[in-house]
């Protein structure tokens, strides 16, 4: 990978402009944080997103959900890695509490199947377009998502 | 040996039949499942169903300090204890701006190293087990015990240790270990070197492992593979080079890389891999300084400010990352743990189809995978 | 006499039983010392002096299980399964010689009829995998079917390399041509046939895999198909297939000794008997155990490989030597 940091950021900037929400591709500090590049953009452009890292030869690190419920949005972290650049980048996505629902990228990267049935488990998004959305790592008939903040066993 | 391909001539209904692996399996290093669809001796899917040792890891993060949580992070994978432990607390201390003292970081790597050492060798006499040589592991577990009496010296633990804490480590080494590592590491070399000569050399196992389960880089690149399994498969991928933590840039040591991309190639990473393990200990034990081994002025319950933070180790099998976000309270708001066998397994499916049951135990084997890593 | 030819058969075939009988429990015991002294462990030491008691308290332990029989199995067969197997290689010992003078039956067609004996032994195992009803079990029986036939037909292929050398199947016959030193032992005699060496090491192959004993223990691999053709059979049912599988190893080294390195003669040439059958057979018996604990397992079509595609043509290639030279040499 012969860019740099800056013209990455510049090219995935250009790449999804249209869909990003507040904030473009910025690079961050990455002894502080642990990330080189960071992205928010709306659901809808995660897809997109994808595509553009996977022509770029980045790979799936894992897939993040996070629960804001003063806010009333849930948002989907994707950690994306190059194996021989040694970059990261962060995307992430924010979603309405009430209806959380996001396009799947396991068109994209087949390693997010397991990755968002996960997630789907733990918060109850919804990854529209997935193959097989049962419960990963809960058992078969639950229809509980421990991890969500109003959660009560 | 390559192995022979299923015949389906025309117009042949083909049945398959559905072999369960349970959960309860020699195999199956845990308890993992594996529902098999197969057609003959020909698996044509295999599916890992997860979640038999699922403790929700994540939600006990949020239930309690970081101080607290350190003692989870050793169950998560507990043949690679100390990475993980070091993964969570150098991300708080990333967090939290707190500095290590050199002393510190040089036995943190070392007791990492060492922890390294023992994984492999736990997965070397499972993965010959699963072959068929029971021998090869009650010699592992021999040089293993020497590890693990060293390290319980250190931390009072055999196994899930927690030594490490936010701002360095909870007692300094002795004189008995440092002794004591000395002459585990000159016992080591020749010992892998007979594994080298009646294990590896060996002409079944070698039948057994060249040309089996190959792997792409693409595939790797598709699932986020980590550790072994990527760089079985030609790339230099190792965290301590990528993303340097800790002091190893202060250190020399290869990051063994083979590109055939089969289950040997693999087996060869973790053999490659202990010997850089040796090498690291020595020159870290060399260079020991002197000093203290806590950071001064740690607040006893740690509040992070408020934000993402994110650190990673090369853990015995892979990368292993955690996550936290905090809202500057004491308990965090979201823990995230990244664990390598999940990538890991993920590929099984798509690259055990067509493969004939022994061969896909092998591939599995050779992946390395600790089901509790998955869970979580 | 007319009563003292019948006593002495039985006499015979009880001691006969009987050297089955303690053969399986002590060679469970010689395996499991083996296998520990080989691993760097002391094996079994808490029963008895140095664990000798060991295979007593592991058979009590076996007949006090409840003998299960899986509902949906063909019981007839599924009990009639373990019998199969250990009767044969008793019978096979009936014509085995241990001395000059002590065999049971010294039948004309011995060699044959051992043979003969080996192959119900695949069959049995057949029909215990079959009957348990169980999928590993099937599997697990296909696999030994086929394995067996495939080393069966390059042993055979060699024993008629060694028939052609000694003219007779009569088993006493064949050690008693092996007279005098080690050097007139058949595996020694390298004028009648060069290769005759190979046509050792063929036979204790495929010795090895019809006795399905490591590394060509792909049937029962333990660690896929848990127990193989034996998953369903608990207590003195399993323990009856563990004693047949040592039997068959007693059996496969006896007729290796016998034609390959001269049965009960001495290797010096003095003082033939019992003594130097038993050591040779024990010799053979231990180098078995040894290769088990060595080596890890093949694959299970690399084995069906080894027996197709190498075995088959060397012991080939044995016999027409031995042939040409028999008829070219006129030996």
């Amino acid at each position: 990978m012969n860019l740099t940091l800056q013209q990455l950021a510049d090219q995935l900037s250009s790449g999804f402009a249209r869909e990003t929400a507040g904030g473009v591709v910025r690079v961050v500090d990455y002894a502080r944080t642990g990330c080189h590049l960071e992205a928010a953009v709306w659901p809808s452009a995660v897809v997109c997103a994808a595509e553009l890292l996977d022509q770029r030869g980045f790979a799936l690190d894992t897939i993040t959900g996070v629960d804001w419920i003063a806010e009333g949005e849930m948002e989907v972290i994707y950690d994306y890695f190059h194996a021989t650049a040694g970059w990261r980048i962060v995307i992430r996505s924010r979603l309405p509490r009430g209806n959380p629902e996001i396009p799947t990228i396991s068109g994209v990267f087949p390693g997010a199947d397991w990755h968002e049935r996960e997630t789907h488990d733990f918060f109850g998004i919804r990854f529209l377009g997935h193959p097989d959305l049962r419960p990963f790592l809960l058992p078969e008939d639950a229809d509980y998502h421990p991890l969500r903040k109003d959660f009560t066993a | 040996m390559i192995a022979p391909q299923a015949i389906c001539p025309e117009g042949t209904r083909n049945e398959t039949f559905v072999l369960n692996l349970g959960p309860q399996h020699p195999a199956t290093h845990g308890v993992l499942r594996v529902k098999l669809t197969m057609d003959g001796e020909y698996i044509t899917r295999a599916e890992p169903v997860v979640g038999y040792i699922h403790r929700m890891q994540e939600k006990m993060a949020e239930n309690r300090t970081y101080a607290r949580f350190l003692p989870n992070t050793s169950r998560i994978d507990y043949l690679s204890a100390m990475a993980y432990t070091h993964a969570f607390v150098a991300a708080v201390e990333r967090a939290a701006r707190i500095e290590v003292p050199a002393r510190a970081e040089y036995i943190r790597v070392v007791t990492s190293e060492l922890n390294r050492i023992s994984s492999h060798l736990v997965w070397f006499g499972a993965f010959l087990l699963d072959l068929g040589g029971f021998t090869p592991l009650l010699y592992a577990f021999d040089d293993r015990e020497r590890i693990l009496d060293l390290l319980e010296g250190i931390s009072g633990s055999r196994l899930t240790y927690c030594y490490y804490r936010f701002g360095g480590l909870c007692n300094d080494i002795d004189e008995d270990f440092i002794k004591g590592t000395h002459d585990f590491v000159a016992r080591m070399r020749p010992r892998l070197k007979m594994y080298r000569t009646l294990v590896t050399d060996n002409i079944i196992l070698r039948k057994r492992l060249i040309g089996i389960g190959p792997i792409s880089q693409e595939m790797c690149r598709r699932y986020g593979a980590t550790g072994p399994v990527i760089r079985g498969s030609g790339v230099a991928y190792d965290v301590r080079k990528a993303e340097p933590y800790s002091v190893y840039p202060e250190f020399n040591f290869d990051v063994p890389v083979f590109p055939e991309g089969d289950s040997m190639a693999r087996y060869l990473v973790r053999m490659a891999e202990m010997e850089q393990s040796l090498r690291i200990i020595e020159q870290a034990l060399d260079k020991l300084p002197g000093g203290p081994v806590m950071a001064s002025n740690v607040p006893r319950v740690l509040k992070l400010p408020a934000g993402d933070y994110c650190c990673a180790v090369e853990a015995a099998r892979g990368r292993f990352a955690v996550r936290i976000i905090s809202d500057n309270k004491e308990i965090p708001y979201r823990v995230k743990l990244r664990t390598p066998s999940f990538s890991n397994l993920s590929l099984f499916e798509e690259a055990s189809q067509g493969m004939m049951l022994p061969d896909a135990l092998a591939l599995m084997g050779s992946l390395d995978l600790v089901i509790p890593d998955i869970d979580r | 006499m007319s009563l003292a030819e019948p006593l002495r058969l039985l006499l015979f075939l009880l001691c006969v039983m009987a050297f089955v009988g303690f053969n399986a429990a002590y060679l469970v015991w010689v395996e499991r010392k083996g296998a520990g002294r080989i691993q760097r462990r002391p094996g079994p030491t808490e029963v008895g002096y140095a664990g000798l008691l060991q295979p007593m308290a592991d058979g009590i332990k076996l007949l006090t299980k409840q003998l299960i029989v899986p509902p949906g199995a063909d019981a007839t067969l599924f009990r009639l399964a373990p019998v199969m197997v250990l009767a044969p290689a008793m019978m096979s010992l009936a014509v085995i010689p241990f001395s000059e003078t002590l065999v049971a039956r010294n039948i004309n067609v011995g060699l044959v009829m051992v043979f003969a004996f080996g192959s119900i032994n695949v069959m049995a195992i057949m029909l215990g995998g079959w009957a348990s009803r169980n999928k590993y079990a099937i599997i697990s029986a296909a696999r030994i079917v086929s394995q067996d036939v495939a080393y069966e037909i390059p042993m055979l292929l060699v024993v008629i390399t060694v028939l052609m050398i000694t003219g007779t199947m009569n088993l006493n016959d064949i050690v008693r041509q092996q007279a005098g030193g080690f050097w007139h032992w058949n595996l020694f005699k390298l004028a009648a046939n060069p290769l005759m060496p190979v046509t050792f090491v063929i036979f204790y192959v495929c010795m090895l895999a019809e006795t399905n004993r490591a590394p060509f223990d792909m049937a029962e691999a333990e660690s896929e198909l848990v127990a193989g053709a034996f998953t369903e059979y608990a207590g003195m049912g399993f323990g009856v297939f563990f004693m047949a599988e040592y039997a068959n190893i007693v059996v496969g080294c006896a007729i290796a000794t016998i034609l390959f390195l001269g049965g009960w003669q001495s290797p010096i040439g003095l003082f033939p008997g019992l003594f130097w059958f038993l050591l040779k057979m024990y010799l053979l018996c231990f180098s078995v155990v040894w290769v088990r604990w060595t080596f890890p397992r093949t694959q299970f079509y690399g084995l069906l490989n080894l027996s197709w595609k190498i075995l088959i043509p060397v012991s080939l290639a044995t016999l027409m030597l031995s042939a040409v030279l028999i008829k070219v040499v006129k030996l």
